[in-house]
């Protein structure tokens, strides 16, 4: 059989209608809410007046949790990267034959719930538990310092719930560098650091890009943290839209709120990749 | 920063010297003792087979590696445990090792920016020049072939104008035609720069074609040190007569041992060899011939050498290589000598199966003791 001229494009046949069903419609319809007559009532019915005034006014009314969502989601980006980054290099090179049974390790947390583990912080992180008795006992917190509800909390289960999709991409970037170029580095007068930052970083920029995002990302929209281990005070934009989905029922600002932080995070993502420069990475 | 580096300018250069470097891994012996002093400006070889030890030390030269024992000496400072990036020493590592993430001239500047040496680009382009890579200064080492990626490697180690330099099996990835070139290369480079080179390898014909000294190093040890012609034609131990090239062995009784000449009695034929190519001066021992100084001619006919005739052989194979043909002859004791002939075209090339005599020149055999394996070495070439 003559292998067609379409033959790749059949191939890409049930992603696209993958994509199709579950993203372009999804969106479509997301995108018509957000433009929703702000007036209408599941009584009364929805009309698509274009009404994008809808923006404005969740941007301006949400701002709050928008910008909170994005601090939140950063600073666990950063200490994710941190602490994965050590976690990841000590796997690929310090671990020897330990290094199946850490990476097990690693994704160990995915078998159970991820409600049920945030939950279990909740208990970890209670007044009356022991990491809250242990601090105030060494006088490193107040008798009524707390950590439930507080950003500390929400931060602290956006870092544990998402370490592991930092830590995967980051090790497999930098198992494949080959030992070698670090023994060249250090033939050639670098010392161990100035090896790691001129060699072993460089090489493993692409899986810290790749694992940023995919902290990043799922970070900023997650509310499931601020809802078990925050307080009002650290309601997220993720939060904000769910109650307006399912509680409210304005459904016209939850659409406009979802598409701005779509937008938010789409445009900070080409910022990032262009100022990380991983196209010329190899 | 104070680099020993420097003291290379300063100071002129100066010898290497490994004593009683000893490497043990969990399970083997790597290096046994090892003593050497490589002379400055000389460009060495350690020859031998995979897994003999040459490469562990080179690292250990190098401090990749740490010795068990043993200290490594540059004139009168030990360098032993001196870390790798302190050390005046740079490696041409096998498979080059170059940084993918950085351009050729990056690549080749990094040992000087990182020693905050100043106008790091002139130097990098008159490097560049030296090893004729001028217009590649801006691409990156995976677009490079791997000649010129090894041109790269080579002046990546030299601009750091090391004391010693480092070749680790440095032209195994190349084919033959670009082997051959480069070693040519190399041996221009070295004499340019007058550094101390010291090339580690496993192909003896590299080893000869650039060496000044070479050491042929089997399991840990060195059998045997010299320039290459002495190697070749006086080898001490029947590892270094079949690895350095190929050797006809033939089992004697040496019959006087006394004088400057040692007579052996080989299957009943008397042969003389000099007393300083005599490694043995008693009992059993065996006789080493290199197959082109053994003559042949057809039974009877005369051989142009004053050495005895060793009448009763028949050839049981003839290959024909273009500059010479390879015999193999069967002697009446039933061993198979090599002789190899140079196409002069003074004669037909002899059949299959045609009786003839051998002879050779007493001054070209030597004599090694028989305790040696006959064929140690032997294996490894192919």
């Amino acid at each position: 059989m003559r292998r067609g001229r379409f033959t790749g494009y059949w191939l890409m046949l049930p992603a696209a209608l993958w994509l199709g069903v579950f993203f372009v419609i999804p969106f479509y319809s997301l995108l018509a809410t957000s433009l929703y007559d702000p007036e209408g009532s599941v009584l009364t019915g929805y009309d698509v007046t274009y009404h994008v005034a809808n923006f404005w006014d969740a941007i301006s009314e949400h701002w709050d949790e928008l910008f909170r969502s994005l601090w939140y989601a950063g600073a666990a980006t950063l200490i994710c990267a941190a602490l994965g980054y050590l976690l990841a290099y000590a796997i690929a090179f310090k671990a020897g034959r330990w290094r199946n049974f850490l990476l097990v390790l690693v994704i160990a947390p995915f078998f159970t719930s991820f409600l049920v583990r945030t939950l279990s912080w909740k208990l970890i992180l209670a007044d009356d538990g022991f990491v809250v008795d242990t601090l105030q006992t060494l006088h490193l917190m107040g008798e009524d310092g707390r950590l439930l509800a507080t950003p500390v909390a929400v931060i602290a289960g956006l870092v544990y719930n998402f370490l592991p999709f930092m830590v995967l991409p980051l090790y497999a970037s930098l198992e494949k560098i080959d030992g070698r170029l670090v023994e060249a580095a250090s033939d050639l007068y670098a010392s161990p650091t100035r090896g790691f930052l001129k060699v072993t970083l460089p090489l493993s920029m692409p899986g810290l890009v790749a694992g940023t995002l995919l902290t990043f990302i799922p970070a900023a929209g997650d509310y499931i943290n601020a809802q078990l281990l925050g307080s009002t005070n650290q309601r997220m934009v993720g939060n904000v839209i769910q109650d307006l989905f399912t509680d409210t029922g304005d459904y016209a600002a939850a659409g406009a709120l979802s598409v701005t932080l779509m937008a938010i995070i789409v445009g900070l993502v080409v910022i990032y990749i262009r100022k990380a420069g991983t196209e010329e990475l190899l | 920063m104070s680099l020993a580096a420097d003291s290379a300018i300063s100071g002129g250069a100066r010898n290497l010297r490994l004593t009683a470097l000893t490497k043990e891994f969990a399970t083997f012996t790597a290096v046994r003792s090892l003593d050497l002093e490589v002379p400055a400006g000389s460009f060495f070889a350690l020859l031998g087979p995979s897994g003999c030890g040459k490469t562990t030390t080179l690292r250990m030269v190098a401090g990749l590696e740490t010795p068990t024992s043993g200290s490594i000496h540059l004139g009168g400072d030990e360098i032993t445990w001196e870390k790798p990036y302190r050390r005046p020493v740079n490696t041409v590592f096998q498979n080059y090792a170059l940084f993918p993430h950085l351009d050729i001239h990056e690549n080749v500047a990094f040992g000087l920016r990182r020693r905050g040496v100043k106008d790091v680009d002139q130097q990098v382009r008159e490097m560049l020049e030296l090893v004729e890579l001028e217009g590649q200064a801006r691409k990156k080492p995976p677009q490079m072939s791997g000649g010129q990626q090894q041109r790269v490697a080579l002046a990546r180690a030299l601009i750091n104008r090391p004391e010693v330099l480092l070749l680790d099996e440095p032209l195994g990835a190349l084919d033959l035609k670009l082997r051959r070139a480069m070693q040519i290369e190399l041996k221009r480079i070295q004499t340019e720069v007058g550094l101390t080179f010291v090339h580690v390898t496993h192909d003896q014909e590299e080893a000869m074609t650039m060496a000044d000294t070479i050491a042929v190093m089997n399991g840990g040890v060195i059998e045997q040190m010299g320039s290459p012609t002495e190697l070749y034609e006086n080898p001490r131990t029947t590892f270094v007569a079949n690895f350095l090239g190929q050797s006809n062995l033939i089992a004697g009784t040496v019959t006087s041992g006394e004088g400057d000449v040692v007579r052996v009695d080989m299957h009943g034929t008397q042969v003389s060899i000099p007393a300083d190519r005599a490694h043995t001066r008693s009992g059993n021992g065996w006789i080493g011939i290199r197959p082109e100084k053994v003559l042949v001619a057809p039974a009877g006919e005369p051989i142009d050498a004053p050495g005895n005739h060793l009448p009763g052989g028949v050839i049981t194979d003839v290959s024909f290589v273009g500059v010479s043909t390879q015999y193999l002859v069967q002697m009446p004791w039933g061993q198979e000598l090599m002789a190899f002939e140079q196409n002069t075209g003074r004669r037909a090339i002899l059949e299959h199966g045609t009786k003839v005599d051998l002879s050779w020149r007493p001054e070209f055999a030597f004599l090694l003791p028989a305790d040696q394996d006959v064929n140690a070495g032997a294996l490894e070439e192919v």
